[in-house]
């Protein structure tokens, strides 16, 4: 278990410095420069800000210089923002989309579990078949399409909660978003959690468990859950890994000041540190969800724990 | 007594798939709008110029002469949603193509060496999960963006010839434009959606390849690229063919996520996804630009999904009792 958990650091490792490899071959193809702007710069000061940067220096020279400089935790100035330091705009912009990040999580494993579990103990109701629908529906709309009907519906219709922007001391401007952005994974968790439970109760122990007279709810939480809950878990880590890189397009549909505005106008405006530090930061995140949902698995799952 | 007529894999399957309501109303919904999508724009006369501007009739109600109203510039939404879902639907086809199509070589080459190279192939694929895909695939749409111009030029100088008067050139342009600039979004998405499909193939291929038919092809003495690609692989196309019919869906809402971002699809050309954020950005004064192209949008992605959860049901035996 802790040799299987320690091979899958080292390869979280790899990934990372994939994805640094990526990103800076692709950051550096990107077509125009970050002092290409409408106002023609004079080119000595041109000359200057690039040697400042290093960015007249070869490839492989750049290359590792700004992977010492990221291991040395420096994340470098931002071009777009005029100097600020990245890791400060990160240390401002990034509690947003965590916040918004966990909230979404948080509401997808609580709607979306427990609808499945009742949609496999009341297979073929109404119930089941309402659940899925709802399900599918959460799979097909998309968030920036849902994003705008519930921004005008309770927000603007009704006045429960603010439809645009985001107020830290203020919970309810994080529901909408937050809701919007975990749906889609709720309705999936919930879908493969009625595939696994269904699985797990057509199994001889459960016949047995009826038997013996067990209540239909015991036999749900107490015998079912632990098996039934394999799949969904399983599929914990890319929902948060989704949910994290998903949170781009929300904070486009509400305007909500995270990271995922920074990287996009980053990109935009051809900002490579801007776009490295939400990308590194990124890839970390998704390199830890897969990791604890691994260890969730083997919990869950004792025949994985003979094989490793 | 005659002999009993046995009954293929198809046959049976599409008996199953009859008996799915929700996946015929899928596939028939499906059929009218990709009909739609594609035929209208031929027939003269049904649709009005979808970049046309009238700002006299501009955020009118859906009636008689605009079906389904005017947005903000007085532009027919009918005819911008068919013309958005024409490259809508074929970004999603050709995407989906280019990406099973690299899943399904990587995936049988695995399956089928094993060993060393089948290790390190999925050793790749396992890092490639791991990157963060909407990220990385937004970096790289945009990199890719630069090329579409020399493509454009090179392919309308290979279609018209080279010594083609400027009107033909125009002419070809014309339509080959639209379609060379959604390049990068074919390669950027389908360069990294084909990780399941690999993980699928090779699973089957795996359990394909240790059965006895495939010991007797060897024993003929037929090449390996025959014995995958003639014997084993259409032993999987089941599976395929379901996965592939559940990623078009998920290719069509990327590319609309992009596009919605302002970073997939360019205007003049559009999508569905700019429709929609194109109606987002008005809703509150005019929803129908909103309404119209989600619906259909969302109605594509429906029938898609039911139809690939009721062929998964039909093509494989054991899920649908």
């Amino acid at each position: 278990m802790f040799k299987n958990l320690l091979s899958r650091l080292v390869q979280g490792l790899l990934v990372l410095l994939v994805l640094y490899t990526l990103t800076f071959f692709l950051v550096k193809a990107l077509p125009g420069g970050p002092f290409q702007s409408e106002r023609a710069m004079p080119k000595h000061i041109r000359a200057k800000m690039e040697t400042y940067y290093g960015l007249n220096e070869s490839l492989p020279v750049q290359y590792g210089r700004q992977l010492r400089n990221y291991l040395k935790g420096d994340l470098g100035l931002s071009f777009r923002l005029e100097g600020r330091p990245v890791s400060e705009v990160i240390a401002q912009a990034f509690p947003v989309s965590l916040q918004l990040g966990t909230l979404a999580m948080f509401l997808a494993v609580v709607i979306g579990i427990p609808a499945g579990c009742l949609a496999a103990a009341k297979r073929n109701s109404l119930i089941d078949t309402g659940a899925m629908a709802v399900a599918m529906t959460g799979v097909c709309l998309p968030a920036f399409v849902i994003g705008p009907i519930l921004a005008e519906c309770f927000g603007r219709g009704l006045h429960w909660f603010p439809a645009l922007g985001w107020d830290a001391g203020w919970p309810s401007s994080w529901l909408l978003p937050a809701f919007t952005l975990g749906l889609a994974y709720a309705a999936y968790l919930s879908r493969l959690t009625r595939a696994g439970m269904l699985e797990t109760l057509s199994q001889d122990f459960v016949r047995t468990a009826r038997a013996k007279g067990v209540s239909p709810w015991n036999i749900i939480v107490r015998h079912c859950l632990r098996g039934g809950l394999i799949p969904a878990v399983a599929y914990l880590g890319p929902a948060f890994a989704g949910i994290i890189s998903g949170s781009v397009v929300i904070e486009a549909v509400f305007q909500i000041p995270g990271l995922g505005r920074h990287f996009v106008k980053a990109i935009e405006s051809r900002d490579a540190p801007m776009i490295f530090g939400p990308v590194l930061l990124y890839g970390i995140l998704v390199i830890l969800a897969n990791l604890v949902t691994d260890v969730l698995g083997v919990w869950l799952n004792p025949r994985l724990r003979k094989s490793s | 007594m005659t002999p009993e007529k046995g009954t293929s894999l198809w046959t049976d399957a599409w008996l199953r798939l009859r008996h799915n309501r929700a996946a015929i109303a899928g596939l028939v919904i499906l059929a009218v709008i990709v009909l739609a999508c594609v035929l209208l724009p031929f027939l003269p006369g049904v649709l009005q110029d979808p970049n046309a501007q009238n700002l006299a009739d501009k955020n009118l109600p859906p009636g008689a002469t605009h079906w389904f109203g005017t947005d903000q510039l007085g532009r027919d939404i009918f005819s911008r949603a068919i013309f958005g879902g024409r490259i809508s639907i074929l970004v999603g086809l050709i995407t989906t193509f280019v990406s099973v199509t690299i899943g399904i070589v990587w995936g049988a080459v695995a399956g089928y060496v094993g060993g060393r190279t089948d290790a390190l192939l999925m050793r790749i694929v396992d890092i490639l999960y791991a990157l963060p895909f909407l990220v990385i695939v937004i970096l790289l749409s945009v990199t890719l963006q630069p090329w579409t111009a020399k493509l454009t030029e090179w392919t309308v100088q290979a279609i018209a010839g080279t010594d083609a008067s400027q009107a033909a050139i125009g002419g070809v342009r014309t339509w080959v434009e639209p379609i060379t600039t959604l390049v990068p979004l074919f390669i950027a998405i389908g360069a990294l959606s084909w990780l399941t499909v690999s993980r699928i193939v090779r699973a089957q291929v795996q359990s394909v390849a240790s059965m006895d038919f495939v010991e007797a092809a060897r024993s003929l003495g037929l090449g390996h690229g025959r014995i995958l690609f003639r014997h084993i692989l259409p032993n999987t196309l089941g599976p395929i063919i379901v996965y592939t019919t559940l990623t078009i869906p998920s290719i069509m809402l990327f590319e609309a996520t992009l596009s919605f971002l302002g970073l997939g699809v360019k205007p003049p050309n559009s999508s569905w996804g700019v429709l929609i954020q194109e109606g987002a950005n008005t809703m509150f004064s005019n929803p129908w630009p909103l309404l119209f192209p989600s619906v259909l949008f969302s109605l594509t992605l429906f029938s898609l999904n039911f139809l690939g959860d009721g062929l998964r049901d039909a093509l494989d035996p054991k899920s649908a009792k």
